[in-house]
């Protein structure tokens, strides 16, 4: 099985007079597993279209394996594709569904065979190869989807947010089901989704988009650990991350201040020069930590709420000016509603984003 | 569908009979009775003896039935100078019938799927135009086709009939299928696409096979359509192909001395024998073809 890398060069893309992606530029490496990420409407599924060939370029180049191919009918391109609605031929059994590509193709029926029954033993899917997709449940759809794009031995595979329409048990199965797929063929694959969760977990590297523009194209720890910007910080990340504002000082040290807080910033690896000015702060619930009082980096703050999330406990709070923030604590924690905790922001763990930019610092 | 099935007998339903009830009833029997009324007398009159129409008894039941009016109509009746009976119309209706609309149906199917799946340059535009066009009474087309065929040297044949029906179905059919296919999940098309599939390919292969109630809907339509029809049969199919209805009306109309009314009404009777089988044989097919447009399968 051939691992095509994909090439895009100033691609444009328009509907009418809309602009979709303008001079967008993305490498894929062979082997590499790239998530696009992004709300709905931020050109994610329009650029995977555009690999695919199901949309038509305005300007730009397509290169996959080496070869342009900005002009090649989907079918001559290397790919293969899998839907969100799983689009399974309904007059078609599975075996037919999995060889129909094969045979359009004109591959030889023994080759067909052997192709559709190693993609069914990977997928667990060789006692269903008679069966209708009306007689399969939705997870056995999709594994169905997945087994029609493997037989065709393509150089890139495409998901087009392939476990959205599925429930959160089966989602859950089948993400560890692709990332073992991936282990195992080592396949170039590129996957849309809106699911931040399923980037994080499935992904060699991350393209966080918005507008049709890539905000941040980096590996899950970078994207998750320092955002380069407010969008995606707020994007990726579930509970949420806290964002505080306030601004910057230069004192002795540089130092956030909110309100009548003073966070010491030392320890935070600036991106240029630290300049006073309106500044928002961001940190994850998980890296709050409870300290104790006597600590001199340490804030005060009330508990209005605690929301218990199974595996830890989210805790909500808000400081003497008014500020809130969520943290995260234990199972087991034992703090009440209307407690008071000192509670200590570790420079290190700190995103500080400038005011109207909403950019990194 | 099965949701309604389902939620309905759920809900509480009076039984009781209520004056709005006995109205509702009242006006259901009257109007069944209304439209069966003619019927009736067709058929009641289809089986008497001229002795017995000439009494005039229009409701009466016959008293000596016989079928020798309908194996007139059928063999024998005077259709202008010949008298084989409406048989001769009822085979040429049939040739005319068979490939107008699997031809019809054929060619408006492939018209929908290009004008729903393929982004065609101005789709929207020759569709629209299409539908305009089906809007104009095509009495006003037929001089001018008239003279196209003519000019081209066809003039009058089965061929020339065929054509003619073609033509007229596709602004139907096309919307037929046009919707349907749009209702389809577009991601099945993309899919075939990636599959390598090409345009024939996807159309025969993962389209029709998809289409089977809006196939059993356009049969149902043009079937009867082409059968009922009339004036282009008579200025397109020509003297030897002269379809049953216009066969029917030189029955009916073309009688020296008395005229024959069982005979009359046997062979209409005859005559929309076959519509009227396709719509009881095919009733819930067509309700559910109707249907599947509207919901995705």
């Amino acid at each position: 099985m051939q691992k095509s890398n994909v090439d895009i060069r100033s691609l444009q893309i328009g509907f009418g007079g809309l602009k979709v992606l303008e001079n967008l530029d993305l490498h894929v490496g062979a082997s590499e597993f790239l998530v696009l990420l992004g709300p709905s409407g931020c050109g994610k599924s329009t650029l995977l279209n555009a690999i695919a060939g199901l949309i038509e370029v305005k300007g730009g180049e397509i290169h996959i394996g080496g070869r342009d191919v900005t002009w090649a009918e989907p079918k001559d391109r290397g790919i293969a594709m899998v839907f969100q609605s799983y689009a399974l031929y309904p007059r078609m059994s599975v075996r037919r569904n999995m060889s129909f590509g094969l045979k359009v193709a004109r591959t030889p029926q023994s080759e067909i065979e052997r192709r559709v029954a190693e993609a069914a033993q990977m997928l667990r899917l060789t006692n269903l190869l008679e069966r209708r997709p009306s007689e399969l449940s939705g997870g056995q759809r999709q594994r169905v989807a997945i087994g029609r794009a493997l037989v065709r031995h393509a150089g890139v595979y495409l998901f087009d947010e392939p476990l959205s329409n599925l429930d959160a048990q089966l989602r859950a199965e089948l993400r560890v089901e692709i990332k073992r797929l991936h282990a195992r063929l080592g396949a170039t694959m590129i996957y849309v989704t809106h699911d931040q969760i399923e980037a994080l977990t499935l992904a060699d590297r991350i393209a966080v988009m918005q507008g049709g523009v890539i905000q941040q194209l980096d590996t899950p720890k970078k994207i998750y650990r320092e955002p380069v910007n407010r969008f995606v910080a707020s994007f990726v990340g579930s509970p949420a991350m806290n964002f505080i504002p306030g601004k910057l000082a230069r004192g002795s040290e540089v130092a956030f201040i909110a309100g009548v807080n003073q966070l010491s910033l030392t320890g935070y690896a600036f991106r240029s020069q630290p300049t006073e000015a309106p500044a928002v702060l961001g940190i994850r619930p998980e890296h709050i930590e409870l300290t104790a009082s006597n600590d001199p980096s340490s804030v005060s703050a009330r508990v209005e709420m605690v929301e218990p999330m199974g595996a830890d406990t989210l805790i909500w709070c808000r400081l003497a000016d008014g500020t809130a923030f969520s943290l995260r604590h234990d199972a087991d924690t034992q703090v009440r509603v209307g407690d008071t905790l000192t509670v200590r922001f570790p420079a290190d763990a700190m995103s500080l984003f400038d005011e109207t930019s909403g950019q990194r610092l | 569908m099965t949701a309604v099935a389902q939620t309905l007998p759920a809900a509480r339903r009076s039984k009781r009979m209520t004056p709005a009830r006995w109205g509702l009833y009242a006006f259901i029997f009257i109007t069944a009775l209304y439209f069966l009324l003619p019927l009736y007398v067709m058929v009641v009159t289809s089986l008497k003896p001229m002795a017995e129409i000439r009494q005039g008894n229009l409701l009466a039941l016959p008293i000596a039935p016989s079928i020798d009016a309908w194996v007139k109509a059928w063999t024998s009746a005077c259709t202008g100078l010949t008298c084989q009976g409406i048989k001769v119309g009822f085979l040429n209706s049939l040739r005319i019938l068979v490939p107008s609309v699997a031809i019809s149906i054929l060619v408006g199917s492939l018209t929908g799927y290009a004008l729903s799946l393929w982004r065609v340059r101005g789709a929207n535009i020759l569709f629209g135009a299409m539908m305009v066009v089906a809007f104009i009474p095509y009495q006003v087309f037929i001089y001018p086709l008239v003279r196209v065929f003519s000019f081209t040297g066809l003039g009058q044949s089965l061929f020339t009939i065929v054509i003619i029906h073609t033509i007229f179905g596709l602004p139907t059919m096309t919307l037929l299928f046009r919707n349907y296919f749009a209702s389809l999940p577009v991601e099945l098309f993309k899919a075939a696409r990636v599959d390598g599939a090409g345009f024939y390919q996807i159309y025969a292969r993962i389209m029709m096979p998809m289409a089977t109630p809006m196939i059993v809907v356009a049969v149902i339509l043009q079937t009867t359509g082409i059968w009922n029809d009339f004036i282009l049969g008579l200025v397109f199919a020509g003297r030897d192909n002269l379809p049953m209805t216009v066969q029917l009306n030189n029955i009916v109309n073309s009688t020296q001395g008395e005229r024959a009314y069982n005979v009359d009404m046997a062979a209409t009777l005859l005559t929309a024998l076959l519509p009227l089988a396709v719509y009881f044989g095919s009733g819930r097919w067509f309700v559910r073809g109707i249907a599947a447009g509207a919901v995705k399968g």
